[in-house]
């Protein structure tokens, strides 16, 4: 959103970050908070309370969230672009502070905020790598669907495997139907 | 005939406030450079409550640039705006109340994507004010678009998107209403609709306007007073009638002759 709409110094490398971000390997992400959070890790031994311990629910959150963040961020900003800089210059003749049309402009850019969500979500519920480094695939804590199907493939459980690929599918075709859905009554 | 005699009465209302008051708009030594290059150079302009002065000159001559300092859309790079005793220079901000007294009505209606009704609600919105039902239709039925709130903005025909961004500005009762060339690319019916508007709101309202037009005609018709710019400079500032009937310069008297200028 900033990086759409305003110019500042150091845009140009924090475009550059996030475009890398964006296509940058999950399980080297992974590798990067297992480091981290480990007990010899920089936040491991911080010990701060907001930050997850290693091998928790917590840690996948924190590893997916920095998968995601250039992904919606990217395209955001792609989508924040696209928006006509008189546009711009029209909402703030009607005397809208710097927030309103900040807030203006994501809603005028909304198609392109659904899909970077959509694309976001997508990248993080087919996650493999990360997820199973950071969480540990513990059984009943950290194991989640994808998780479960290596683990199952590799003991040869077939039909286990198969079945949650397809509770994993639908999952996903669901979420994103409704997300269209969103979008095409906004669109309009 | 007619219009000359209300062009008459107007002037002579807006005479005996104009001097002894402080102007709306003081400009000083304006300069605006983009890139190097000087597009706009103004020693000195005011701008009086309650008239509609018109910016005349061919394209290019720092018209709209004027329009957006007048609109505190971008500081002067040297120079002062000074707006109601409020000085507006690169390093002074406009205070929010006074930016939010001005507003510019541009070439292109630049409508949001929503409907007509959330399009004209959108100024009062920005303010603060949840219910503006009854402004909103007011100033849909000024336009005579009020059968139209319903409809998505994207639907609208040129003419009928630039009467709702008419109506958007108006619904917040600007006490300066900037007009970027509004009628440039309407057909006739439509011009004078908002020329109508324009003319019937600064005779209720006493709203200040200032009109870049390239089209003389409707600065004739409309203006108080005429400003003729060529090359980011003013050439002559004059009272309408003046304006036309005898130009002091004589770059003005061939523009308004019909003779090119550059």
């Amino acid at each position: 959103m900033l990086l759409g709409l305003a110019r500042f110094f150091g845009r140009q490398i924090a475009v550059a970050l996030t475009y890398t971000g964006m296509g940058f390997p999950p399980v080297v992400i992974g590798l990067v908070v297992y480091l981290l959070l480990s007990r010899n890790g920089i936040l491991g031994q911080a010990n701060l309370p907001f930050i997850p311990q290693l091998f928790t629910p917590g840690a996948m959150i924190f590893a997916q969230s920095i998968i995601a963040v250039p992904l919606v961020a990217g395209f955001t900003m792609a989508a924040v672009l696209a928006v006509d800089a008189q546009l711009i210059q029209q909402i703030r003749s009607l005397g809208a502070t710097p927030w309103q049309t900040a807030v203006t402009v994501l809603s005028e850019a909304r198609v392109g905020v659904i899909i970077a969500v959509v694309a976001a979500f997508g990248r993080i519920i087919a996650e493999v790598g990360a997820v199973m480094l950071v969480g540990g695939n513990i059984e009943g804590r950290t194991r989640v669907l994808t998780t479960a199907i290596v683990l199952e493939t590799g003991k040869g459980n077939f039909d286990l495997a198969i079945a949650l690929g397809i509770i994993l599918l639908s999952m996903a075709f669901v979420v994103n139907f409704v997300m269209l859905r969103l979008q095409g009554k906004n669109e309009g | 005939m007619k219009e000359k005699a209300e062009g008459g009465n107007q002037k002579a209302e807006i005479t005996p406030h104009a001097s002894p008051v402080q102007p709306l708009y003081q400009l000083e030594g304006i300069k605006q450079v983009y890139n190097g290059r000087s597009v706009l150079e103004i020693d000195e302009l005011t701008i009086h409550s309650g008239e509609i002065l018109a910016l005349v000159g061919p394209s290019g001559v720092g018209k709209s640039t004027l329009l957006r300092l007048l609109n505190f859309l971008e500081p002067p790079t040297e120079g002062t705006v000074t707006f109601r005793g409020h000085p507006f220079d690169g390093k002074q901000e406009m205070p929010l109340t006074n930016r939010r007294r001005v507003t510019t009505v541009f070439q292109r209606p630049f409508l949001l994507n929503r409907s007509v009704e959330a399009n004209v609600k959108y100024g009062l919105k920005l303010r603060g004010q949840r219910d503006g039902k009854l402004q909103v239709e007011q100033a849909l039925k000024q336009v005579g678009l009020l059968d139209l709130a319903e409809q998505k903005a994207k639907t609208l025909s040129g003419g009928e998107a630039q009467r709702v961004a008419l109506a958007r500005a108006i619904v917040i009762q600007p006490e300066v209403l900037l007009l970027d060339e509004p009628t440039a690319n309407l057909d006739p019916a439509n011009v004078a609709l908002i020329e109508e508007i324009i003319r019937s709101l600064n005779q209720q309202q006493a709203t200040t306007m200032v009109l870049v037009t390239h089209n003389i005609f409707q600065a004739k018709r409309l203006a108080h007073r005429v400003a003729f710019l060529l090359e980011g400079k003013i050439v002559e500032t004059a009272v309408t009638e003046q304006f036309f009937t005898s130009p002091q310069d004589p770059r003005t008297a061939a523009f308004v002759g019909g003779e090119m200028v550059y």
